[in-house]
C-alpha cells in the first residue's frame, strides 16, 4: 500500500513537470490518447502480474500479439468470421497457449523463463510464415461499426480501451485480493512447499496463472490489432512483454514470486505510458526512449530498495527497544 | 598418548539460550582413531565445527603442536593437516576426481595467464587413488561414482592436503556392508601411515572394531572416555543416555480404541523392500523413534501425500484408502505437523491469520469470495486456545519466536476435523513451556479419540509422551515397546538395529 502511494506520488511528480515545461501535456487530446495506450499496455500487464506472482515469467506475450493479431485480421477479413466468434476464438486460442506453456512448466518441469523464451521464438516465426512475412491488414473501406466502437472508439471523450482495463482491473482486483484463488495464488509465490502442505494444489494454481496471463494476452491482441489496423508480423508487439514486466515490477511485483497488487501494477502501467509520453512532449530524440524508460525504473526500484532497508533498519531499532530489559 | 599434536582444552560453546559445549577435552596423536559417539545434539556438530574453524568457541583453548588458538579460522584449520569426510558429501558432481580433489587450489601453468595445468592434476592425484586402493580413475566423472566411490574420493582429498587428522562424521551411513568393510580397512591403513581419525557414528560396532579409544558426548558435556579394553556397546549406551528423565508421562484418560490407521507393509521410495506395518490407533499416543535418517519423516510423508506409496496399503477405519496427494489426506482428517516447520509448514512472509486459513479456506469463505471476518474469527479462537503471543492475529509469523511458529502450524489443524495426527519432531528448537503446551494438546487430542504419531529424535520426549513406542531402522521397524519396556536403553538398541 505504501508501495503504491510512492509510485502515486511519482507519478504525479513527473506528471507536474512535464505539464509545466510542456502544457500539451495535459490537453484533452493527449490525455485521450495517453488513457488509450495505457488501456492497451494495461491489460496484458495484470496477467503478467499473476503469472509474476507465481515466482514465474512470460516472455512471449509480444509474439502472441503477432500470432494472435493475423489470425483475427484473417478470421474477420479474409475469412468473413462474424467479429465476436472471432474475438472469441482468439481468446480461447490464448488460453490454449497458456495451457501449453503451464503444462511444460508443471509437468515437463521447465523452468518459465525457458519455455515462454521458447513460445517468443516459435510464435513470431509462425505468424511470418502465416503471413508471408507480408502485412495483414483490413481491406480499404472495410468496417465493423461496434467492434470499432468497443476497442477504439471514445465515451464521454474517455477511450473505450481504458474503461475496458478499468473494469478489468476491478475484477481481477477482486480475484487476487479476495477471492481463495488470490490467497492460494500469493500462498504458492511466497512458499511453494508450505502451500503444498496445506493442501493446495499447486500445479493447479501455476497452470491457472499462466492460462490467464494468455488469455489476457490474446485479448490485448485484439485491441493491438483493432488500434494499428495492419500488422506486420516481423514488428508487430515486439518487447510488449518487456512493459508487461515493467509495469508489474514498478507496480511492487516481485520477481522471486508473493508479492505484487492489482493497483500497483494499474499505476506501473500508467507511469510507463507517461514517460514514453514525455519523450515525445519533452522533444528528446525519440530513440532515447527505451533508455529513458530503463533509467527511471532503474532509479525507482533503487529508490525502493533504499526505503525498504531504511525501514526495516527503523523497525528492527523499535522492537529492540521494545525487547530490551526494563 | 605423549605424542599428541592435537589438543582441546575445556571448549566450551553458548548460544543464545544453549549451551552446545561445556568444557571438552580431548587429545589426539598421530596414527590415533578415537571414536566419537553421542545422542543426536549431544554437541558432536559443534565440536567438530569448532575444530574446522567455522565456530569460534566461547572458552577453551585448541593446542596444535604446543602453539595456543582461542579459535580456528578455516585456512590455520587446513594448514594444521584438519581435513573432514562429511555426513552429506561436498562434491561438484559436475566435475571429474582430480578436479573435486584439487578444488580451489589447482596447479596452474602458462604464467601470468594461470591456466589449470591439467597433466599435473593428473598427475598428483592418480598415486593418491592408488594409496586407496581406489576403483575409478582420476578423470572419472564423479557424477558416475556411488556413493561409497564419493566417500573415497573425500578421503583422497583429505590425504591430498597433508591431513594429519581426517574427521569422518558418519561416514558410513549410506554404505552397504561391503562398502563398510573397505571403509573400516582404509581407516585401518590410515592408521598404519601415521594419519589420525576421529570417527563418529551411531552405529556402535563399527566403532568397536576401529577405535583406539572413545570419547562419549551428552548434552554438550564429555561424559567418558573408555580405551580399548573397556569398549563394548552396553557401557557406550550407557554412557550416551545415562540422564534422568524431566518429562513426565501423562497417561490417557480414555481407554484405546480401534485401529484408526492402518500401514500394511508400506514402503517409500527412500527405502525399498524394507516394509512398514504399524497401526496407529484411536486414543494413542504411538511414538515412531530412531535415529536421523531411519526413514520416519519418509513414512510421514507418504501418510500424508507428499511422497508416493510404492508398496503396502494404508486403510482408514479398516477399509483400504488411497492417499495421493495432501488434500486427499487433510480431507479425511490425516494431518501432517512437519519436521521443517519454517520451509513446510509455514509461510514465514504471512500474518498468523493467513497461514491459519490455509488448508481450510473454501470453510471461511463465500462462493469463491474469502470472509475475512469468519477467518479472523476462527484464528483468534486458535490463538486463543492455543495461546499464541502475539499482538494481533495480523501479525506476520517470520517475526516470532520458534514455540509460537509452531504454535500457528498446530492452529492450522485444530480448527478441523482431525482423526490422525502426525507429529514430525514437534518440538525441535523450541522453549521448554511451549514444548509442556505440546505434549499437553497431543495427550488432550488423544483422548478425543484422535489418533497421534509422533516422530522424535528426543529421548526424553519419545519416553516421557509416548503410549507406545515403535523403533525404525534403515527403513524398518525393528521394534514395539509397551510402556514397561520403555527404557532409553532398549530404544537405543533398537534405533541402532540390534534386537532386544
Amino acid at each position: 500500500m505504501k508501495k503504491d502511494l510512492g509510485l502515486l506520488l511519482l507519478i504525479l511528480v513527473v506528471g507536474a513537470i512535464v505539464a509545466v515545461i510542456n502544457p500539451r501535456f495535459i490537453s484533452p487530446v493527449n490525455i485521450s490518447n495517453t488513457a488509450n495506450l495505457i488501456g492497451l499496455y494495461g491489460i496484458f500487464s495484470i496477467g503478467e502480474g499473476f503469472v509474476i506472482i507465481t515466482g514465474g515469467i512470460d516472455l512471449s506475450i509480444g509474439s502472441v500479439f503477432a500470432l494472435l493479431g493475423v489470425i483475427f485480421i484473417q478470421l474477420v477479413n479474409g475469412d468473413g468470421v462474424n467479429w465476436i466468434v472471432a474475438a472469441a476464438i482468439i481468446v480461447a486460442a490464448g488460453g490454449v497457449i497458456g495451457f501449453v506453456h503451464g503444462f511444460l512448466i508443471t509437468r515437463a518441469h521447465l523452468q518459465p523463463f525457458v519455455v515462454t523464451l521458447c513460445g517468443l521464438l516459435i510464435y513470431r516465426g509462425v505468424a511470418r510464415y502465416y503471413t508471408d512475412d507480408g502485412t495483414a491488414g483490413f481491406d480499404f473501406g472495410t468496417s465493423y461499426p461496434t467492434l470499432e466502437w468497443i476497442t477504439t472508439g471514445r465515451s464521454f471523450g474517455v477511450p473505450n480501451s481504458f474503461t475496458a482495463f478499468i473494469i478489468l482491473a476491478l475484477v481481477m482486483s477482486v480475484v487476487l485480493h479476495r477471492s481463495v484463488f488470490g490467497r492460494y495464488l500469493f500462498a504458492v509465490g511466497k512458499n511453494e512447499e508450505a502451500a503444498r502442505y496445506s493442501g493446495i494444489n499447486t500445479r493447479a494454481v501455476i497452470f491457472a496463472a499462466y492460462v490467464i496471463c494468455s488469455g489476457l494476452a490474446a485479448l490485448s491482441s485484439i485491441y493491438f490489432a483493432m488500434y494499428t489496423r495492419s500488422i506486420s508480423p516481423a514488428s508487430h508487439g515486439t518487447f510488449y512483454e518487456l512493459y508487461g514486466i515493467a509495469a508489474a515490477v514498478l507496480g511492487g511485483c516481485s520477481l522471486r514470486g508473493g508479492e505484487g497488487s492489482i493497483l500497483g501494477i494499474m499505476l506501473g502501467a500508467v507511469l510507463l505510458q507517461i514517460l514514453q509520453n514525455l519523450v515525445n512532449l519533452l522533444g528528446i530524440p525519440s530513440s532515447l526512449n527505451f533508455a529513458v524508460m530503463g533509467s527511471v525504473i532503474l532509479i525507482g526500484v533503487l529508490a525502493d530498495g533504499q526505503l525498504q532497508r531504511f525501514r526495516r533498519s527503523r523497525a528492527a531499532t523499535v522492537v529492540e527497544a521494545k525487547t530490551a530489559p526494563a | 598418548m605423549a605424542d599428541a599434536f592435537l589438543k582441546l582444552q575445556s571448549i566450551s560453546k553458548t548460544y543464545p539460550g544453549v549451551r552446545a559445549l561445556k568444557g571438552v577435552s580431548f587429545d589426539i596423536g598421530a596414527g590415533e582413531v578415537v571414536g566419537l559417539i553421542g545422542e543426536n545434539g549431544a554437541g558432536k556438530s559443534t565440536l567438530m565445527k569448532v575444530l574446522g574453524g567455522v565456530v569460534a568457541p566461547s572458552g577453551g583453548k585448541i593446542v596444535i603442536d604446543s602453539k595456543s588458538f582461542d579459535a580456528l579460522t578455516v585456512p590455520q584449520s587446513l594448514g594444521a593437516g584438519i581435513a573432514f569426510v562429511h555426513q552429506e558429501l561436498n562434491l561438484f558432481d559436475n566435475l571429474d576426481v582430480a578436479a573435486n580433489v584439487f578444488i580451489g587450489r589447482e596447479p596452474r601453468s602458462f604464467g601470468p595467464l594461470r591456466l589449470i595445468d591439467r597433466k599435473t592434476l593428473y598427475a598428483r592425484v592418480t598415486p593418491l587413488l592408488r594409496r586407496l586402493g581406489c576403483d575409478f580413475e582420476a578423470d572419472t566423472s564423479v557424477a558416475d561414482l556411488s556413493i561409497a566411490q564419493c566417500q573415497m574420493l573425500e578421503i583422497t582429498k583429505a590425504l591430498s592436503l597433508e591431513a594429519r587428522v581426517i574427521i569422518m562424521d558418519e561416514p558410513t551411513s549410506s554404505l552397504t556392508l561391503t562398502e563398510t568393510d573397505r571403509l573400516l580397512g582404509i581407516v585401518a591403513d590410515l592408521k598404519a601411515s601415521g594419519v589420525a581419525v576421529i570417527f563418529i557414528s551411531h552405529r556402535l560396532n563399527e566403532i568397536e572394531r576401529c577405535a583406539d579409544r572413545v570419547v562419549v558426548l551428552r548434552d554438550g558435556e564429555m561424559v567418558g572416555a573408555l580405551s580399548r579394553a573397556s569398549i563394548n556397546h552396553d557401557t557406550m549406551i550407557r554412557l550416551m543416555i545415562g540422564r534422568d528423565l524431566q518429562t513426565v508421562y501423562v497417561p490417557p484418560n480414555v481407554a484405546v480404541g480401534a485401529p484408526a490407521l492402518e500401514l500394511v507393509g508400506i514402503e517409500t521410495s527412500a527405502y525399498p523392500g524394507r516394509p512398514v506395518t504399524l497401526d496407529l490407533r484411536r486414543g494413542e499416543i504411538l511414538g515412531l523413534g530412531g535415529l536421523i535418517g531411519a526413514g520416519r519423516t519418509e513414512v510421514a510423508r507418504t501418510i500424508f501425500g507428499i511422497d508416493r506409496l510404492i508398496a503396502g496399503a494404508i486403510r482408514m477405519d479398516g477399509a483400504p484408502i488411497a492417499i495421493k496427494t495432501p488434500r486427499d489426506a487433510i480431507d479425511r482428517g490425516i494431518y501432517l505437523i512437519p519436521e521443517d516447520r519454517k520451509r513446510s509448514g509455514l509461510i514465514l512472509d504471512e500474518s498468523i491469520v493467513n497461514n491459519i486459513s490455509l488448508p481450510n479456506l473454501k470453510a471461511y469463505s463465500r462462493g469463491s469470495i474469502v470472509d475475512r471476518a469468519a477467518e479472523l474469527r476462527n484464528a483468534e479462537e486458535q490463538s486463543g486456545s492455543l495461546r499464541i503471543k502475539a499482538p494481533t492475529v495480523e501479525t506476520f509469523v517470520n517475526a516470532m519466536s520458534g514455540g509460537n511458529q509452531q504454535k500457528v502450524v498446530l492452529g492450522k489443524w485444530m480448527g478441523m476435523n482431525p482423526r490422525v495426527i502426525v507429529f514430525d519432531e514437534p518440538t525441535r528448537g523450541i522453549d521448554v513451556g511451549s514444548k509442556a503446551e505440546i505434549y499437553a494438546l497431543m495427550r488432550s487430542l488423544a483422548d478425543r479419540g484422535v489418533a497421534i504419531l509422533m516422530i522424535s529424535s528426543d529421548m526424553e520426549e519419545v519416553i516421557g509422551v509416548s503410549d507406545k513406542v515403535a523403533v525404525m531402522h534403515e527403513g524398518a521397524i525393528t521394534g514395539v515397546l509397551g510402556r514397561e519396556q520403555m527404557t532409553e536403553n532398549n530404544i537405543l538398541s533398537l534405533a541402532v538395529g540390534n534386537r532386544l
